[in-house]
């Protein structure tokens, strides 16, 4: 008999119907009160100085590939790219804690996720370049296209992750999602499937402080993006979004979780847009120079180093190395970029249905004579 | 022991059979031939659909091939598109027109343009069925005629059958096919019954090919799914007004016939479209234009189009004034008298 149950007998009033009673006790599922972190505090003693060390190396070219991304677009090689300056540790880690078999789903912001999981860096570029949609292949790489609408991602992941489980294969997806996509009506629904179904998903939330130029605060109006999970029935995990062991630990138990069957988890990583949206956004019309220094303060990089050289397990000529090897990729996709990319106009026709159609046909062979005609002009 | 004579086999005999019958078969018969397909949806596991176009699956092939889901459409497709992804060939059920909105966004940009974006790494031979169009009586939201949205969007194939052998044959096409299908289901047609065998159903014609329903010499109508049986019924009519109307049933939206479509209205010289959906950028507006670019000097009169009113989807009690019948057709048959 339940407490409600012992009441009701005792005020003689009727049993009320088990219906009323709350299906599972919510307090497990609840995320802590602050953010998870490791990074800085004696929880760091447990972490593998190997996995420290791969860490500080991915995030350090994470943030030289951002920049050097973001420099390919003053230089109009890139038509846009929304940096991840600042939020490398979430995008590393989310990577690096999944095995070959599992699937990305990554949101048009996570191009390092896709890089760090080893994808080449100019097929991830391919989207924000303008030659192709996808610059590669899906099933080959298991990273779903970049998607660019809001959260419709993440519905695909619980998708993916429900069939593997219906094959009998221990494969996980993991979606990513910012803040502002956290509102809209596909993370709701991805997330009551997700819990419905069981599915072997983990979603990450980086809660990078804006959507575009809105902050949090006129965002939700919850305690915190991870507290949405209960609602669904799944946990919450709140994690230091700059704290690269922080997050690969969260995230391995989240994984390691939906793997064996103890269904999804919602991670939010609380971290820092430093750049604008895009380079076509003006960042100074909606947020404060001194907001962004406090930020600075709690950089991923500077993080990883600190603890590093802390315990001794890099000196000045490691970070050197690491800093020299970010350097040598940037300058190999600089070079790559550089190059003008080789497009067959005719290949929009190629891939819209298994079969042309007989009206795509027609105007393929329309097209076709204007390029006839237009290489003609240019030998005369 | 006792022997029992066998009778001779015979072929089993053709029966009278519903629209909702033959979908459902076809959905049983394309899930025994195939394991990767899965039925999915808000009632079709338990309750076997509203419309019981489901009924059976759940027990039959189990709850993981037929599942009842979350009542959330843009979820529902969101899911089937991660399903197909990992290579299963998911059939959603949409309950009702109106009730697909949701998952507008999922089918616009995620399922009608996978293969494109991925340069055909990644298709997704998803079958999305839509419950449409109006004259059973449904209360607001339950009867519009939304294919005009569908056909407007690149990557998708939008199909919607008219008789009882088309209803099973093109959802088994679809269900096949390679890339997603929008496979609109005519629910004033789900009661109507034809001759049709279970056992061994009749061939019919692919997907992208338009039949003529009725061969006739002295216009053509053009039209599809609920409206075919009334062009039928008039064609019928307008014999004693001296009119020999050829009927042509579309079957498929996209990809569209031009070449049954301008070889009948070529040889009758006019031509009516006849839908329910509303006529301002409604799927005639777009037929017209190929039909006149197509058949300009073989045309006695301008082409015309016999539609639902541009009006929101009316209250049951008055959508009989709304939806095109016999005589509305017959009207603009009459009009097709151009030079006279």
């Amino acid at each position: 008999m339940t407490v409600m149950d012992q009441r009701a007998t005792r005020e003689g009033r009727p049993v009320p119907p088990p219906a009323w009673q709350p299906r599972t006790d919510p307090a497990p599922l609840l995320p802590d009160a602050e953010p998870h972190r490791v990074l800085g505090t004696d929880a760091a003693a447990r972490v593998d100085p190997e996995l420290l060390r791969r860490l500080y190396t991915e995030v350090v070219r994470g943030r030289r590939y951002n920049a050097q991304a973001t420099a390919l677009t003053k230089q109009g090689r890139l038509a846009v790219y929304p940096s991840t300056t600042g939020q490398e540790a979430a995008e590393v880690a989310a990577a690096l804690v999944l095995e070959e078999r599992d699937w990305l789903f990554p949101s048009y912001r996570d191009t390092l996720a896709a890089v760090a999981r080893g994808l080449d860096p100019v097929q991830a570029l391919t989207l924000l370049r303008g030659d192709w949609h996808t610059g590669y292949d899906p099933r080959e790489h298991r990273i779903a296209p970049l998607c660019t609408p809001l959260a419709t991602q993440l519905p695909h992941a619980v998708g993916l992750a429900h069939a593997a489980q219906l094959k009998g294969d221990d494969v996980v997806a993991l979606a990513m999602v910012g803040d502002g996509g956290t509102s809209e009506g596909d993370f709701h629904e991805a997330l009551n499937f997700a819990a419905v179904w069981q599915a072997p998903v983990v979603f990450l939330v980086q809660n990078n402080g804006f959507a575009i130029s809105v902050p949090l605060a006129k965002q939700t109006a919850a305690p915190s993006l991870a507290h949405k999970a209960v609602g669904y029935g799944m946990p919450g995990r709140l994690v230091d979004g700059n704290d690269a062991a922080a997050l690969h630990e969260v995230l391995s138990d989240a994984v390691s979780r939906a793997r064996e069957g103890g269904g999804p988890t919602l991670i939010e990583a609380v971290t820092y847009r430093m750049d604008a949206h895009t380079n076509a956004d003006d960042a100074t019309r909606y947020r404060t120079e001194a907001e962004v220094e406090m930020w600075r303060a709690h950089d991923p990089v500077l993080l990883l180093e600190r603890e590093l050289t802390g315990r001794g397990l890099i000196d000045e000529d490691g970070i050197r190395a690491v800093r020299d090897g970010a350097e040598e990729q940037a300058a190999e996709l600089r070079a790559r970029m550089n190059q003008d990319p080789a497009l067959d106009p005719m290949d929009l026709f190629g891939d819209v249905y298994a079969e042309q159609t007989p009206q795509l046909r027609e105007q393929a062979a329309l097209l076709r004579a204007e390029l006839d005609a237009e290489a003609e002009g240019e030998q005369a | 022991m006792t022997t029992v004579a066998r009778p001779p086999r015979s072929k089993p005999a053709t029966k009278p059979a519903t629209m909702a019958q033959a979908l459902g078969r076809a959905l049983r018969d394309s899930m025994a031939a195939d394991p990767s397909v899965h039925v999915m949806g808000e009632d079709v596991g338990t309750l076997g659909g509203v419309f019981r176009i489901t009924d059976g699956l759940a027990k039959e092939f189990g709850e993981d091939r037929c599942t009842d889901t979350p009542l959330a459409e843009a979820g529902i497709l969101g899911a089937a598109v991660g399903m197909a992804m990992y290579g299963l060939r998911p059939v959603v059920e949409m309950q009702f027109d109106a009730f697909a909105y949701p998952a507008f966004e999922q089918l616009i940009s995620h399922v009608a343009r996978m293969r494109n974006r991925t340069r055909g790494a990644m298709p997704l031979p998803i079958t999305v069925r839509v419950p449409y169009g109006g004259g059973i009586g449904g209360v607001e939201h339950h009867s519009d005629s939304s294919e005009a949205y569908y056909m407007a969007t690149p990557g998708l194939t939008v199909v919607t059958p008219a008789t009882v052998a088309d209803a099973y044959g093109l959802l088994r096409q679809s269900i096949a096919s390679d890339d997603p299908v929008v496979f609109l289901e005519p629910k004033r047609l789900y009661w109507t019954r034809d001759s049709w065998n279970p056992e061994a159903p009749e061939d019919v014609l692919p997907i992208g090919t338009a039949v003529v329903r009725r061969p006739g010499t002295s216009a053509t109508l053009l039209t599809y799914g609920p409206s075919v049986p009334v062009c039928l019924e008039a064609a019928e009519a307008a014999r004693g007004e001296g009119w020999d109307l050829e009927v042509v049933d579309l079957r498929s939206l996209v990809p569209f016939d031009d070449a049954t479509v301008t070889e009948s209205v070529r040889r009758t010289g006019r031509a009516v479209v006849v839908h329910e959906s509303g006529g301002f950028g409604g799927p005639g507006g777009e037929i017209a234009a190929r039909v006149t670019e197509r058949c300009f000097h073989h045309l006695e009169a301008p082409v015309l189009r016999v539609a639902g009113f541009d009006i929101p989807y009316p209250p049951p009690m008055l959508e009989r004034h709304h939806l095109p019948g016999v005589d509305r057709v017959l009207d603009a048959v009459a009009r097709l008298q151009w030079d006279q």
